[in-house]
């Protein structure tokens, strides 16, 4: 938004060509539907666009302190961009705990909108500030724009049959209005969504209309100060194609669906509320028309244990958690291990430990789910980098599950759940189907009789005649499927257990590089969710001069063929995650690679411009 | 290891697989497994339709011993397992079986939830009031006072009732029976079987290793009469050799008490008849202990209602008829979208 030459439209509206807007307010102030609002937008208006949403755990935290403090970021642009922005242009904040959390972030020089209404003394003094802020000077350097928000929705809903809390809940809206009729976004899909919501309520609709209209008419009507102009992000040029904005829980329920209809499965979802997973719970649910059997269990060790149950019974079983339930799930996956049943476990991890953050991301269980279960116990783990990509993931997991009969984590994350972007609607008829066959031929029948070439056993279900088997979790005889305690057996089954696995490598694309060349000075190796950050960051770098390619890894186990000898190309390798090092550790021990880690753990996603700064220190010289 | 299906008439003996049973010499869990093969033989249950689900412990080998489908899971987990085996296909017969550490300690939860939820499975407690597999420590089933190896002063915990925590957990089908009693338990079975919902079963089953002769005052054969009582609906819950004893309120008290017909001027109209639909007289059977009352068995509480697993589908059926499951690309294109040419 820092533009120089200010260029206009035909209305005056200055040209941009990108902002980032943060609206902050309590948690009650409604600041993720505000944003959620304005996202779907500006997506319509043909931007591209990230957002983060930034929310408390405490569903009510006391109003007008600082932890209790709800965020929305959305950064849209007339040009492709990856990241929900380092730091917003425009904070809106609802109240003086909003201005005390987020202004620390805001660009020199940025905007602040303050709802004049809630800066009491009161309010001041909870958010923590000696003086009011307003007056001090601590806003010297931005542009302040006080409005009493709560004023004007108030005037607004008048003659509007709802109480004064209702009318003043409202005042979310007024100020989507007012950022409508700044950054020119249509009302409309708001209007749509606030009766549909509220069709019951026609009262509460017609409040929340009438602020966001008055919200609009303001910007158009009143004298703000000059500098104040209005903008106009112009479209993006992106791919021809169908769009709708999504978040990372839609695609990857969408994708569970396709998958199982690609093996040609019932979904059975099993699992138990946890945040941030519950999403998927809710939209799986809703797809009963499919056949999908969601099961709300009494605890995580029920969840991914009924799914076990299920694909015993021949459904595609699916367990949906976060890293703590992951953890209870531990033994139940050594079952599914053992007794080689395809399972999809979906973890949208936050930050650990134990109860950690729960709203806050992070990228910390890829140890887990490498490696974090009693015995030998390898299973394919896969991980999205996009909300996009959930939905490829998705059906990767299904597809990787019922070929090679075994459970597969997908390891999403919490930032991917909730932030929205646009995304090209694909057409599921491109994805090959996949059919599972089960066992029928009952000549020679086990249970443990094996694909040759993938090793994964065959599926023999219940209601099968003549293949009646037992299954479990002791160890199994190679060429019978009985229980069996011989110790070259083990061994034997331990080996073939781990290779299955690993011929999950033989079926999955080569390792790319995202951007940059195949070798050269520095890679920085990144999985999950800095994707965009990254992606952003050496193409700074590249467009600089510099010698820096990113590689991005989908396959965290088995790991891309090709892998080792892509990193060993490099001279330098960095590896920018949201953990304590832990692909880091993975690559070192897999390739003897004297990979560089680089660990944020903030539970923030990175910025572009720290990451951009960290790749020159190493390539300038 | 499979087994064909013959194709009708099975016998008791079709159902046992080809596994060697590895149970100790004398262990009640093989006149369990006996009773369980007659009762499936009896009903003209279908191998390829039948699937036992166990978690871990001594009683837990059970689905080995059969022919039917079989899943040995994970200790305590037997009845989460089956509770996805039923969903998924509800076609299906399932039986799950465990233990009192196995259904009582680990896996209490899942018990819990299974029964309440009225899942259509039958959920086999094989209580021997140890830990057999791990060698003879004291179980939440233990009497106060149980020595055992964690316990070598005498445990000092209360135990849990089984029953009585079935009946809490809102089960509609409770019953008991005792591992030899190849008179009643078969046919209880039977019974759970053909009950619509979670039917659970109390087995007593002595582990002649680490607890021999724990029900040896109510069921060795001179005990019998007068240990137990034989619960039967809409008949008088009389016991003894001859009939002579039964159960009845005590005047006055929401207490059960044993009278003598013919003494104190007790007649058999003063005794109580069994009513399986009503709670609380379940509760208070299912709560007697030896020696001052017989133990109950039989069919001790039935009051069947929806399964959930028919809950469940007629649910999705009714979704199915209302909303038509569109294509899913058609899905993804529902909601706000804008095409870029
Ligand atoms: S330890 Fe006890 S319960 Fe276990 S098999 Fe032996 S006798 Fe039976």
């Amino acid at each position: 938004m820092a533009t120089q030459l200010k260029e206009t439209d035909e209305s005056g509206r200055e040209i941009i060509d990108s902002v980032v807007i943060r609206f902050a307010g309590d948690s009650g102030d409604g600041m993720q539907l505000t944003g959620t609002q304005f996202t779907q937008s500006t997506a319509l208006m043909g931007n591209d666009l990230s957002t983060f949403p930034d929310f408390p755990a405490e569903i009510r935290a006391p109003v007008g302190t600082t932890y209790g403090v709800s965020a929305f970021q959305i950064n849209f642009a007339s040009h492709v961009i990856k990241t929900p922005g380092d730091a917003p242009d425009v904070l809106v904040a609802m109240n003086p705990a909003a201005l005390k959390v987020h202004l620390k972030d805001l660009v020199p020089g940025g905007t602040v909108i303050v709802n004049l209404g809630s800066f009491t003394d009161r309010n001041i003094e909870k958010a923590g500030y000696t003086s009011n802020p307003l007056e001090d000077g601590t806003l010297e350097d931005y542009r302040l724009i006080e409005i009493d928000i709560s004023k004007l929705t108030l005037a607004a809903v008048e003659g509007i049959d709802v109480t004064q809390k209702e009318a003043l809940r409202a005042k979310n809206l007024w100020t989507l209005g007012l950022m409508c009729w700044m950054y020119n976004r249509d009302r409309q899909p708001t209007i749509d969504w606030l009766n549909q919501r509220f069709g019951k309520l026609p009262n509460i609709a017609e409040a929340n209309i009438a602020a966001l209209n008055a919200g609009h008419a303001f910007g158009e009507t009143a004298e703000l100060p000059s500098e104040i102009s209005t903008y106009v992000v112009p479209k993006a040029k992106v791919e021809p194609g169908i769009y709708r904005a999504v978040t990372g829980v839609e695609t990857t329920c969408w994708g569970l669906l396709v998958g199982a209809q690609k093996a040609g499965l019932n979904i059975f979802l099993g699992s138990y509320p946890i945040t941030p997973a519950s999403p998927l719970l809710h939209s799986l649910s809703n797809l009963k028309q499919y056949g999908v059997v969601t099961f709300q269990a009494e605890d995580e060790i029920s969840a991914v244990c009924s799914a076990i149950g299920a694909s015993y019974a021949g459904a595609i079983g699916v367990t949906s958690s976060s890293g703590p339930g992951v953890a209870l799930k531990s033994e139940a996956l050594g079952l599914a291990v053992v007794t080689e049943l395809p399972l999809v476990v979906v973890n949208f991890q936050r930050a650990g430990p134990s109860t950690g953050m729960p709203t806050k991301t992070e990228q910390s269980d890829l140890f887990q789910s490498v490696f974090g279960r009693n015995g030998d116990t390898p299973m394919p783990v896969i991980s999205a980098s996009t909300a996009s990509d959930c939905y490829e993931c998705a059906i990767e997991a299904v597809r990787i599950a019922t070929k090679y009969m075994t459970p597969v984590m997908f390891l999403n994350e919490g930032f991917l759940a909730n932030a929205a972007e646009p995304w090209k609607l694909p057409d599921t008829d491109d994805i090959e189907p996949f059919p599972v066959e089960f066992a029928s031929e009952t000549e020679g029948f086990h249970p443990y009789l094996r694909d040759e070439k993938t090793l994964g056993r065959n599926w023999a279900i219940p209601g099968t005649p003549g293949l009646e088997h037992r299954i479990g979790g002791i160890e199994k005889d190679y060429d019978s499927g009985n229980i069996s305690y011989d110790a070259d057996n083990h061994h034997k089954m331990t080996k073939v257990r781990a290779q299955k696995v690993l011929n999950v490598a033989d079926d999955i694309p080569d390792q790319d590089v995202a951007s940059g060349n195949t070798s050269g000075k520095l890679a920085v190796v990144g999985w999950g969710s800095t994707y965009g950050a990254i992606e952003q960051a050496t193409r700074r770098c590249q467009e600089a001069g510099l010698d820096v390619s990113h590689i991005h890894i989908r396959y965290i186990w088995p790991l891309p063929k090709n892998l080792g000898d892509l990193l060993n190309g490099f001279d330098r390798i960095l590896i920018p995650e949201m953990n304590n090092g832990q692909l880091v550790t993975l690559l070192r021990s897999e390739y003897l690679v004297d990979a560089e880690s680089l660990a944020q753990i903030t539970g923030q996603p990175f910025k572009v411009a720290d990451l951009e700064q960290e790749i020159r220190s190493r390539v300038e010289d | 290891m499979n087994v064909q299906s013959p194709p009708e008439a099975l016998k008791p003996n079709d159902f046992a697989s080809d596994q060697e049973v590895r149970w100790c010499p004398g262990c009640g869990d093989y006149a369990i497994v006996k009773a369980v093969q007659r009762s499936l033989a009896n009903m003209g249950a279908d191998p390829k339709n039948t699937v036992f689900v166990s978690g871990i412990g001594c009683a837990a080998r059970f689905p080995y011993y059969m022919a039917t489908y079989g899943f040995h899971t994970i200790h305590g987990r037997a009845p989460a397992v089956a509770s996805g085996v039923k969903l998924a296909n509800p076609e299906l017969d399932v039986w799950v079986i465990g233990g009192d550490g196995d259904m009582l300690s680990i896996g209490g939860n899942h018990t819990l939830h299974v029964l309440r939820r009225n899942i259509d499975v039958q959920v086999l407690l094989f209580n021997n009031e140890i830990y057999g597999l791990t060698k003879g420590q004291y179980s939440p089933t233990s009497k106060v006072g149980t020595r055992s190896p964690s316990t070598p002063a005498g445990s000092v915990d209360s135990p849990v009732s089984a029953c009585v925590f079935a009946l809490g957990c809102n089960a509609r089908f409770v019953g008991r029976s005792v591992d030899t009693n190849q008179k009643v338990l078969p046919g209880l079975l039977q019974e759970a079987k053909e009950n619509k919902g979670a039917s659970f079963v109390e087995i007593l089953q002595n582990c002649i290793v680490y607890n021999d002769g724990v029900y040896s005052s109510f069921t060795d054969k001179a005990n019998v009469a007068d240990g137990q009582i034989l619960c039967k609906h809409g008949e008088p819950l009389v016991f003894g050799k001859e009939s002579e004893k039964g159960l009845r309120l005590t005047p006055g008290k929401m207490e059960l008490e044993v009278v003598t017909i013919g003494e104190d001027g007790v007649t058999e109209d003063d005794i109580l008849v069994h009513d399986e639909t009503n709670r609380p007289l379940a509760l208070m059977l299912a709560g007697m202990q030896p020696p001052d009352f017989p133990v109950a068995m039989g069919v001790i509480f039935r009051d069947p209602g929806q399964a959930y697993d028919e809950a469940v589908y007629s649910q999705i059926d009714e979704i199915k008829e209302n909303t038509e499951a569109i294509p899913v690309n058609d899905l993804m294109h529902k909601g706000k979208t804008w095409t870029v040419v």
